[in-house]
């Protein structure tokens, strides 16, 4: 099935920037500036591993789904699989594939869930007479845990529940045996209570069949449970990696302490505090702010953190941020 | 019963519990060609005078048809069938508001309820500037107030939801989500009503959007005193924020309690099947129960229990019985046959009595 051994760097992104620019001039043909909405992005997934990216809406964390899935191209920067560099081919569709937000809209509803695991068995040469199709159709249903499969395999979307759908397009990503997969938000859509098993099935899935997993969420709380690691993202730029464990129990960044204290938290009694209740909200992308983009909104920004942009910065090990505060020459001065 | 603490509004409610709303035996059904579906199905709960009452409950279960048909927002195939709505105005006798006329439900919404809705970006009117908008509700609802009088106030109600003067002359596109939200607070304020029913208000943002305004909210609330229906999805929102929590399943009320007591012993199954969904933000990793299954087609009910297909405590009788609200706690209340010892034929389960949490 995946040829990839445990801990394999499967996919890599190298200082990927992604820039949208309006297709035509703006009034009376002047050009439009450029949506800055991803900037010099580089990670790396691994065999076995989920890791899981966490940012507001519109900090480019499903721009950075596209890039890595080949979707559209990087303005500039490379997508390596297994070191390689990569173009938009069928080949690649092969090794890595996206599951969506909305399971309601990534299905044809005109489709049974036949067709749907059917068609990528075909067009990628999985299968080619009709038993085999079926053969494997059935399987597919029986590792999203879809059964009994002969039920399933003859129904439409609309007599699916939300969780079946995005098990429907998990099992059509899981039909090329890809090396990779990206999950874009893959639950945010689903209720409370069948959120749970869906996210199983795609640890379940990584940790068996050795792929390298992106978990793409804006609940942190649900990325600590599942993912090795974090990344988190903020206005186009990614600000902090580390272990789960590190980045949820002790954030480095501003922001990634924001963010956390921003969740929901049952445990958490709400106490009468002055505490400021306009936090403000993620910048244009179009002109992001000079220096650390999170400036504006930090707490504890210092005169640099307007002027120059942060370097990544070491806090412990294999746990690092781009901020002012860990980079001993700024705090000096 | 020890003495009540004064001076404090939130977790268990201090506050007298005198109520400003009251539904009982409310259904709502949506007629179909087939049979009718029973959206809402006998809901008796009330509001209290200046709490806020979060109503949490999945897609389906019937949450928002229930906010509507207080609001009296229903339209067909929507039909209350059974039921009353009673507002106690705070010096007078009950009303009930399903039997309103046209002209007392127009002096009744926006004076006495008002109403903020999941997309402010489709509630408000995208021609029109925000502070139109304030003035539009001003003017249609009290006919005292002079044109300058109302710019005043327009200006004053965006101050207090934390949006600057100089946005009076905003349209909705020139604000943010959280600001749209925000202006969406502003109109529902703008008279000052014992009732504002909030449907899913926060959904649609970012955390930490969401975070500001949910504070805002209790803010403001602490400060006019009104009462608030808080509608979502999300009960680890609701266990911070809310008083009281009223959670509802396939469009019955299953669970009624104070926070505080919801969240340390959940009394029914599926409250306590939603506690153990969501992974914690601290604290060791344990081991997540979820709820097996899928929510039910309310076309399709299973008979007793609507929940007893997904529920761990389930016992053959549940299939039959439906169960009654019974209290269980005091102030908490559950429809689960496991709380009627005689029906269930076992001891109730440690983890719906509390037995050994120390309460």
């Amino acid at each position: 099935m995946s040829q990839s051994v445990p801990g394999d760097e499967v996919l890599t992104a190298e200082h990927v920037t992604k820039h949208f620019t309006a297709s035509r001039g703006g009034r009376f043909g002047r050009r439009r500036p450029p949506v800055r909405a991803v900037e010099d992005v580089s990670l790396s997934l691994t065999a076995g591993r989920i890791t899981a990216m966490v940012g507001e809406s519109g900090c480019g964390k499903s721009t950075v789904a596209r890039l890595l899935a080949q979707i559209y191209p990087p303005t500039s920067g490379r997508i390596l699989l297994h070191g390689r560099p990569v173009g938009r081919s069928r080949d690649y569709r092969r090794q890595v594939q996206m599951v969506f937000q909305d399971p309601f809209a990534s299905l044809n509803p005109f489709h049974k869930v036949h067709y749907h695991l059917a068609r990528p068995l075909k067009l990628h040469g999985h299968a080619r007479t009709a038993a085999e199709v079926d053969e494997q159709v059935a399987e597919l249903l029986e590792r999203v845990s879809l059964t009994p499969v002969d039920q399933f395999m003859h129904k439409l979307p609309h007599e699916l529940s939300g969780g079946q759908r995005q098990r429907v397009a998990i099992a059509r990503a899981l039909a090329v045996r890809p090396v990779a997969l990206i999950a874009d938000e893959p639950v945010s859509m689903l209720d409370v209570s069948i959120r749970l098993g869906v996210l199983r099935l795609l640890e379940q899935l990584a940790r068996e069949e050795n792929l390298a997993l992106l978990y793409i969420t804006h609940d942190i709380a649900s990325a600590r449970y599942f993912a090795d690691d974090i990344l988190v993202m903020y206005a186009g730029q990614l600000i902090e990696q580390g272990s789960s464990e590190k980045v949820t129990d002790d954030p480095a960044h501003p922001y990634t302490r924001l963010l956390l204290s921003a969740a929901p938290d049952p445990d958490r009694v709400e106490e009468h505090s002055d505490e400021t209740t306009d936090h403000g909200e993620p910048p244009s992308l179009i002109s992001p702010p000079s220096g650390c983009r999170f400036h504006p909104r930090c707490p504890v920004a210092m005169p640099t953190c307007s002027t120059t942009v942060p370097t990544r910065a070491q806090v412990a090990d294999a746990h690092w941020t781009n901020c002012h505060l860990y980079d001993q020459a700024s705090v000096d001065a | 019963m020890t003495e009540p603490e004064t001076g404090t509004t939130t977790g268990t409610s201090t506050v007298a519990a005198e109520p400003v709303l009251s539904m009982r035996g409310l259904s709502v059904d949506y007629l179909t060609d087939t049979s009718p579906v029973h959206a809402v199905d006998d809901v008796t709960l009330e509001l209290h005078r200046g709490e806020i009452l979060g109503l949490a409950g999945e897609s389906g279960s019937g949450k928002s048809t229930l906010a509507n048909a207080v609001a009296r927002l229903l339209k067909p195939p929507a039909l209350v069938t059974a039921g009353e709505v009673l507002y106690h105005p705070a010096g007078g006798g009950p009303v009930d508001v399903l039997r309103m006329s046209p002209k007392a439900l127009r002096k009744f919404r926006w004076r006495e309820l008002s109403v903020v809705f999941q997309s402010a970006m489709n509630s408000l009117n995208p021609v029109s500037t925000v502070g139109a908008q304030i003035d539009d509700t001003l003017r249609a609802h009290d006919t005292t107030l002079t044109a300058a009088q109302r710019r005043e106030r327009a200006v004053e109600l965006l101050r207090r939801v934390g949006i600057s003067a100089d946005r009076v002359r905003s349209y909705p596109h020139e604000l943010s989500g959280g600001m749209r939200q925000r202006a969406a607070i502003a109109i529902a304020l703008a008279l000052n009503p014992e009732i504002i029913i909030m449907d899913e208000p926060t959904t649609a943002l970012d955390v930490v959007v969401q975070r500001d305004i949910l504070r805002e909210i209790s803010a403001l609330r602490r400060e006019y005193g009104f009462a608030v229906v808080f509608i979502t999805h999300d009960l680890s929102l609701l266990l911070s924020m809310a008083d009281r929590i009223a959670v509802m399943y396939a469009g019955q009320l299953v669970e009624v309690g104070a926070a505080r007591d919801v969240h340390d012993v959940p009394s029914h199954p599926y409250t306590h099947g939603l506690l153990h969904s969501f992974p914690k933000l601290r604290g060791p990793r344990e081991e997540l129960l979820g709820i097996p299954g899928t929510p039910p087609d309310l076309r399709d009910l299973p008979p007793g229990c609507p929940f007893h297909p997904r529920c761990r405590f389930a016992v053959d009788a549940c299939a039959e019985l439906t169960p009654a609200l019974l209290e269980v706690h005091s102030g908490q209340y559950a429809a689960c046959l496991a709380h009627d010892p005689a029906s269930y034929g076992a001891p109730v389960p440690t983890e719906l009595s509390g037995e050994g949490s120390g309460r």
